[in-house]
């Protein structure tokens, strides 16, 4: 049974070695094909642009106003048009990396070592995107404010001053662990169940995966875009 | 780079941090860019411009319908003017016949109350006339009836 489980190729990875430096290859394979399909959607969507929306056109057009809402609101109506792309970017990428791993049945595809997954699933994505939330919201900050940013961390009291130094460090630890841990967590639980029960057991557990996949995409885009309001937002 | 040790294997395991990290954050920052021009610029383009459009119909309609409502209002008062003048008018004419109604009947009355005095003055003419002449017969009646005796005495 253990040994079966294994099966599974828990932190098993395709090694790419270019010079010096190493890297995950099944990461990035499935990162180009899902952002490759993703940017194709788009490139459709966008071609023949109307005043009058059809097709396609709409759902970018709705997709566009979800994103535009979620910044608005997190962000505030000051400065969200400045990190609408990057907000927008996080939620696609994530969304397109969780759905893709769930949707595509990589396994059929065999990998030398390791096996194709989503993208989100491996803690140099998540940890990727967390830093990089973190220096937006430090560049948000600092550019909106300049050095009166920092007194966010003693605001409403100097007392709060080591918490928030502290949660400038757990933002991106908890934003980096929460997806990576749903995303494997769902992928080893219906890896786990098709080995065990191969027929309609799975199912409803990969639905499950489906609702997750989508909740992590919107948590993190909703977080970073808090993060980075919190960080413009004028203290009076 | 950071490496744990995951799993028990030698090479790799779940935590295996390396240039993979970076690479990926690069690759994340050139999708925001490429996305942005492909995708949140166009579509932000065209719904805004729609949404301007769509705001400034609404603004026009609002403003055609406050003219509306004001021309309206206008028409109202005008038509209640009419009104009352023709009201006026009518009252008018109203009150003209009656005062030539009047008029007319005041000279019908006084013609009429005329004739009958003239009329009543002639009959009592002519019925002193009448008395006058009758006096006169009986008078000489009389004196034909006193002759009479006389001669036959």
């Amino acid at each position: 049974m253990l040994t079966n489980f294994a099966a599974l190729e828990v932190g098993q990875h395709l090694y790419w070695q270019i010079g010096n430096i190493r890297l995950h290859g099944q990461v990035f394979l499935t990162s180009w094909i899902l952002l490759g399909a993703l940017l194709v959607f788009i490139s459709l969507g966008t071609k023949k642009m109307e005043n009058d929306p059809k097709g396609l056109q709409n759902l970018l057009e709705f997709l566009w106003d979800y994103i535009r809402d979620l910044a608005r609101t997190q962000i505030g109506e000051k400065v969200y048009r400045d990190w609408m792309p990057f907000i927008g970017t996080l939620f696609l990428f994530v969304f397109v990396s969780n759905w893709g791993g769930a949707l595509i049945p990589w396994r059929l595809i065999k990998l030398p070592s390791g096996e194709l997954g989503a993208p989100t699933a491996d803690i140099n994505t998540t940890i990727a995107l967390a830093l990089l939330v973190s220096l937006s919201y430090f560049y948000a900050g600092l550019s909106n404010k300049g050095w009166r940013y920092f007194e966010y961390y003693v605001h409403p009291t100097p007392i709060m001053l080591p918490f928030k130094i502290l949660e400038d460090f757990t933002k991106p630890l908890s934003l980096s662990f929460r997806l990576f841990g749903n995303i494997l967590a769902d992928e080893l639980v219906v890896g786990v169940l098709v080995f065990l029960v191969p027929l309609i057991l799975p199912i409803p557990v990969m639905f499950l995966g489906l609702f997750t996949s989508a909740i992590q995409a919107l948590i993190f885009a909703t977080l970073a875009a808090y993060y980075i309001g919190e960080a413009v937002e004028e203290h009076h | 780079m950071l490496a744990f040790n995951f799993f028990g294997a030698t090479e790799g395991g779940l935590f295996d941090i390396n240039a993979t990290l970076p690479l990926m954050a690069i690759q994340v920052v050139a999708l925001t860019y490429i996305l942005n021009s492909l995708f949140f610029k166009p579509v932000g383009n065209v719904v805004e411009k729609r949404e301007k459009f769509v705001s400034n119909n609404i603004i026009e309609a609002k403003n055609k319908l406050s003219e509306v409502k004001k021309l309206e209002a206008e028409l109202l008062t005008q038509l209640q003017s009419a009104r009352t003048e023709a009201q006026r008018i009518v009252s008018e004419a109203e009150d003209e016949s009656d005062k030539l109604y009047k008029e007319a009947l005041e000279l019908a009355n006084n013609e009429a109350n005329a004739s009958k005095e003239k009329a009543r003055l002639e009959i009592e003419s002519q019925t002193s006339a009448a008395r006058d002449e009758l006096s006169k017969q009986a008078d000489d009646l009389s004196e034909l009836i006193v002759n009479r005796l006389i001669l036959e005495k």
